[in-house]
């Protein structure tokens, strides 16, 4: 049997995900756990895990110059796309992309590719199973391939471990890293939010996934916030043939629950942990049942 | 001058620091280089006019040339090409359009074609000019969406930077080059552990910076004594407000309707730009 996974993502930041996605993890039996967002990571800062494994990640290489070889003749300055190379042959690294076109048009050698450190991968174990993380190291490019090594580590700790769900925690936004996350799951979660900011990223989230064929679920997080918005909010998503699932409550547990860094469901039993309850059985109705 | 705002974790208020200073400032470019979510055009209504259609170059190949030699994949670092036995297939989102497959080709058989990643949109009120870029569904490059947002822009006067969240590189591309980047950060334990990550990605750049607190409520002290520790200045501390909140989830911003914020955001203005960027 294949490990169903599920990509928790939002659209827009801060509207729940990784609140949520803790909470499954605590209510699902022997799940693998993933955090996606690896530019900004807070899922260890709930799950307290232990390294077990950690290797560098190398993104894209780097050029460098050997000024003793450069004639400062300014080819490289004129093939490079992303002006990373000045007129007077001073390298941005920030803005290199390691294409190598300038150490290809160097008439005298002077450019060599270097390989750069861009992140730390981990496996580590946290009380409710196996989690694949990452941290990109600061300012660096390529989080969507960060982001994919995190993956293959997930689906490898499933196959060793013969587990039945993977929890991912996603990115922010619909661009190079979101889509990394989203590629080869079983179904997305959008936790939004009840703003007309949280629609709009609700939206995009839910068309992106449609855009890449993957079923979308979606559930309102604080929804009394502005309950009017939460409905327009749902109806939209019916329209688009997402599942909505039982809204979930506005409660100070969130807060309170990561200041104690727990999970919501370790907590308490208010409000928001039984939302949260509801949902993972609702989650798994659709996700096991349906699209089996 | 150019002010970014910036926070590291996502939904910490950045567009609600943005935004309120712009609405502030009288006469004032605003840019949204969130361009993945996009949302200060929300506060203005519509969508703005198109500014441009942003393209990007992407690799096409002559058929007729070519001879199926492979140079072109194996130069590519993106993956964007393959080569099976009598075709080549370029991976049109994987391609950056670095060029890189054209400068090694022994055949001259790769062009180039433009390919729309975005677009970006103008529009106006009130002495405010807000430039967006919105990155289309699927397109996975941001960055040089950004790239070309930021040259669109006319570089004269005040203008405002509302950055993506994160530290990654389509906030290096925001952030770089402005004069002073807050920082959005709110009393929690996610809030700060993503803010001590944008604060060591912002310290490479060399950007001066500080820090709002949004949402500010007691019992996270972990907060002020990293501030303290790292010589951080505060420069303005938010209420945890559930009316805030509510005007918020109706597009409104809380300037509008409480004068007293008017004025602390009127003197956090003038405090970053020495009065006289206006």
């Amino acid at each position: 049997m294949t490990a169903k996974r599920l990509l928790v993502m939002s659209g827009k930041g801060g509207t729940g995900k990784t609140t949520v996605m803790a909470s499954l993890a605590a209510l699902a039996d022997e799940p693998i756990l993933a955090d996606c967002d690896v530019d900004a990571p807070d899922l260890h800062l709930l799950l307290d895990p232990e390294v077990r494994e950690s290797h560098e990640y190398l993104g894209l290489q780097l050029a460098t110059i050997d000024d003793l070889l450069c004639t400062k003749c300014g080819s490289c300055h004129q093939v490079c796309r992303y002006d990373a190379i000045s007129e007077d042959i001073i390298l941005d690294e920030t803005s290199c992309e390691g294409c190598t076109a300038c150490s290809i048009v160097c008439p005298e050698g002077a450019i060599t590719m270097v390989d750069r450190v861009a992140g730390d991968v981990f496996v580590s174990s946290t009380r409710f199973g196996p989690m694949a993380h990452a941290k990109l190291r600061a300012g660096e490019e390529a989080s969507g391939k960060l982001v994919m090594e995190v993956r293959s580590c997930s689906d490898r700790l499933a196959w060793e471990h013969g587990s039945e769900h993977i929890l991912i925690d996603g990115p922010p936004g619909i661009g190079c890293p979101a889509i990394s996350a989203l590629s080869g799951v079983d179904a997305v979660l959008v936790v939004a939010e009840p703003t007309l900011s949280g629609r709009q990223g609700m939206s995009r989230a839910v068309e992106l996934a449609h855009h890449f064929d993957v079923p979308a679920m979606a559930v309102v997080n604080r929804a009394e916030l502005n309950p009017e918005e939460a409905t327009v909010i749902e109806e939209w998503c019916r329209d688009q043939g997402v599942e909505v699932f039982d809204r979930l409550p506005y409660d100070t547990a969130a807060t309170d629950a990561m200041m104690a860094r727990r999970t919501v469901v370790e907590h308490d039993d208010g409000p928001l942990a039984q939302g949260l309850r509801r949902l993972w059985v609702q989650i798994q109705d659709v996700l096991d049942v349906r699209y089996d | 001058m150019r002010l970014a705002v910036a926070s590291g974790k996502g939904g910490t208020g950045k567009t609600t620091v943005a935004l309120g200073l712009a609405i502030v400032a009288g006469e004032v470019t605003l840019v949204d280089c969130d361009v993945e979510e996009p949302d200060d055009h929300l506060f203005l209504g519509g969508k703005g006019d198109l500014v441009e259609e942003v393209t990007i170059p992407v690799a096409r190949v002559d058929e007729d040339r070519c001879t199926h030699c492979g140079e072109c994949a194996r130069a590519c670092v993106f993956g964007a090409i393959a080569v099976v036995k009598d075709q080549v297939i370029v991976i049109d989102d994987m391609c950056h359009g670095c060029g890189v497959c054209g400068l090694v080709c022994p055949e001259d058989a790769i062009h180039e074609e433009r390919r729309r990643i975005g677009e970006v949109t103008l529009q106006e009120r009130n002495g405010l000019h807000l430039y967006t870029g919105f990155l289309d569904i699927g397109q996975p490059l941001a960055t040089p969406l950004i790239t070309r947002l930021k040259t669109l822009v006319p570089g004269n006067g005040l203008q405002i930077l509302d950055s993506p969240p994160g530290t990654a590189c389509p906030v290096v591309e925001t952030i770089k080059n402005t004069d002073h980047c807050l920082l959005v950060t709110e009393p929690t334990p996610f809030g700060l552990f993503d803010l001590t990550m944008a604060v060591d990605m912002i310290r490479e750049l060399g950007v001066p910076f500080s820090v709002v607190v949004n949402r500010d409520r007691e019992g996270y002290a972990a907060l002020d004594r990293y501030l303290a520790k790292e010589g951080v200045p505060v420069h303005m501390r938010i209420p945890d407000s559930m009316e805030i909140a509510k005007l918020y989830s109706r597009g409104l911003h809380f300037v509008e309707t409480m004068p007293e914020w008017r004025e602390r955001f009127s003197r956090l203005l003038d405090e970053l730009t020495g009065g006289g960027a206006r």
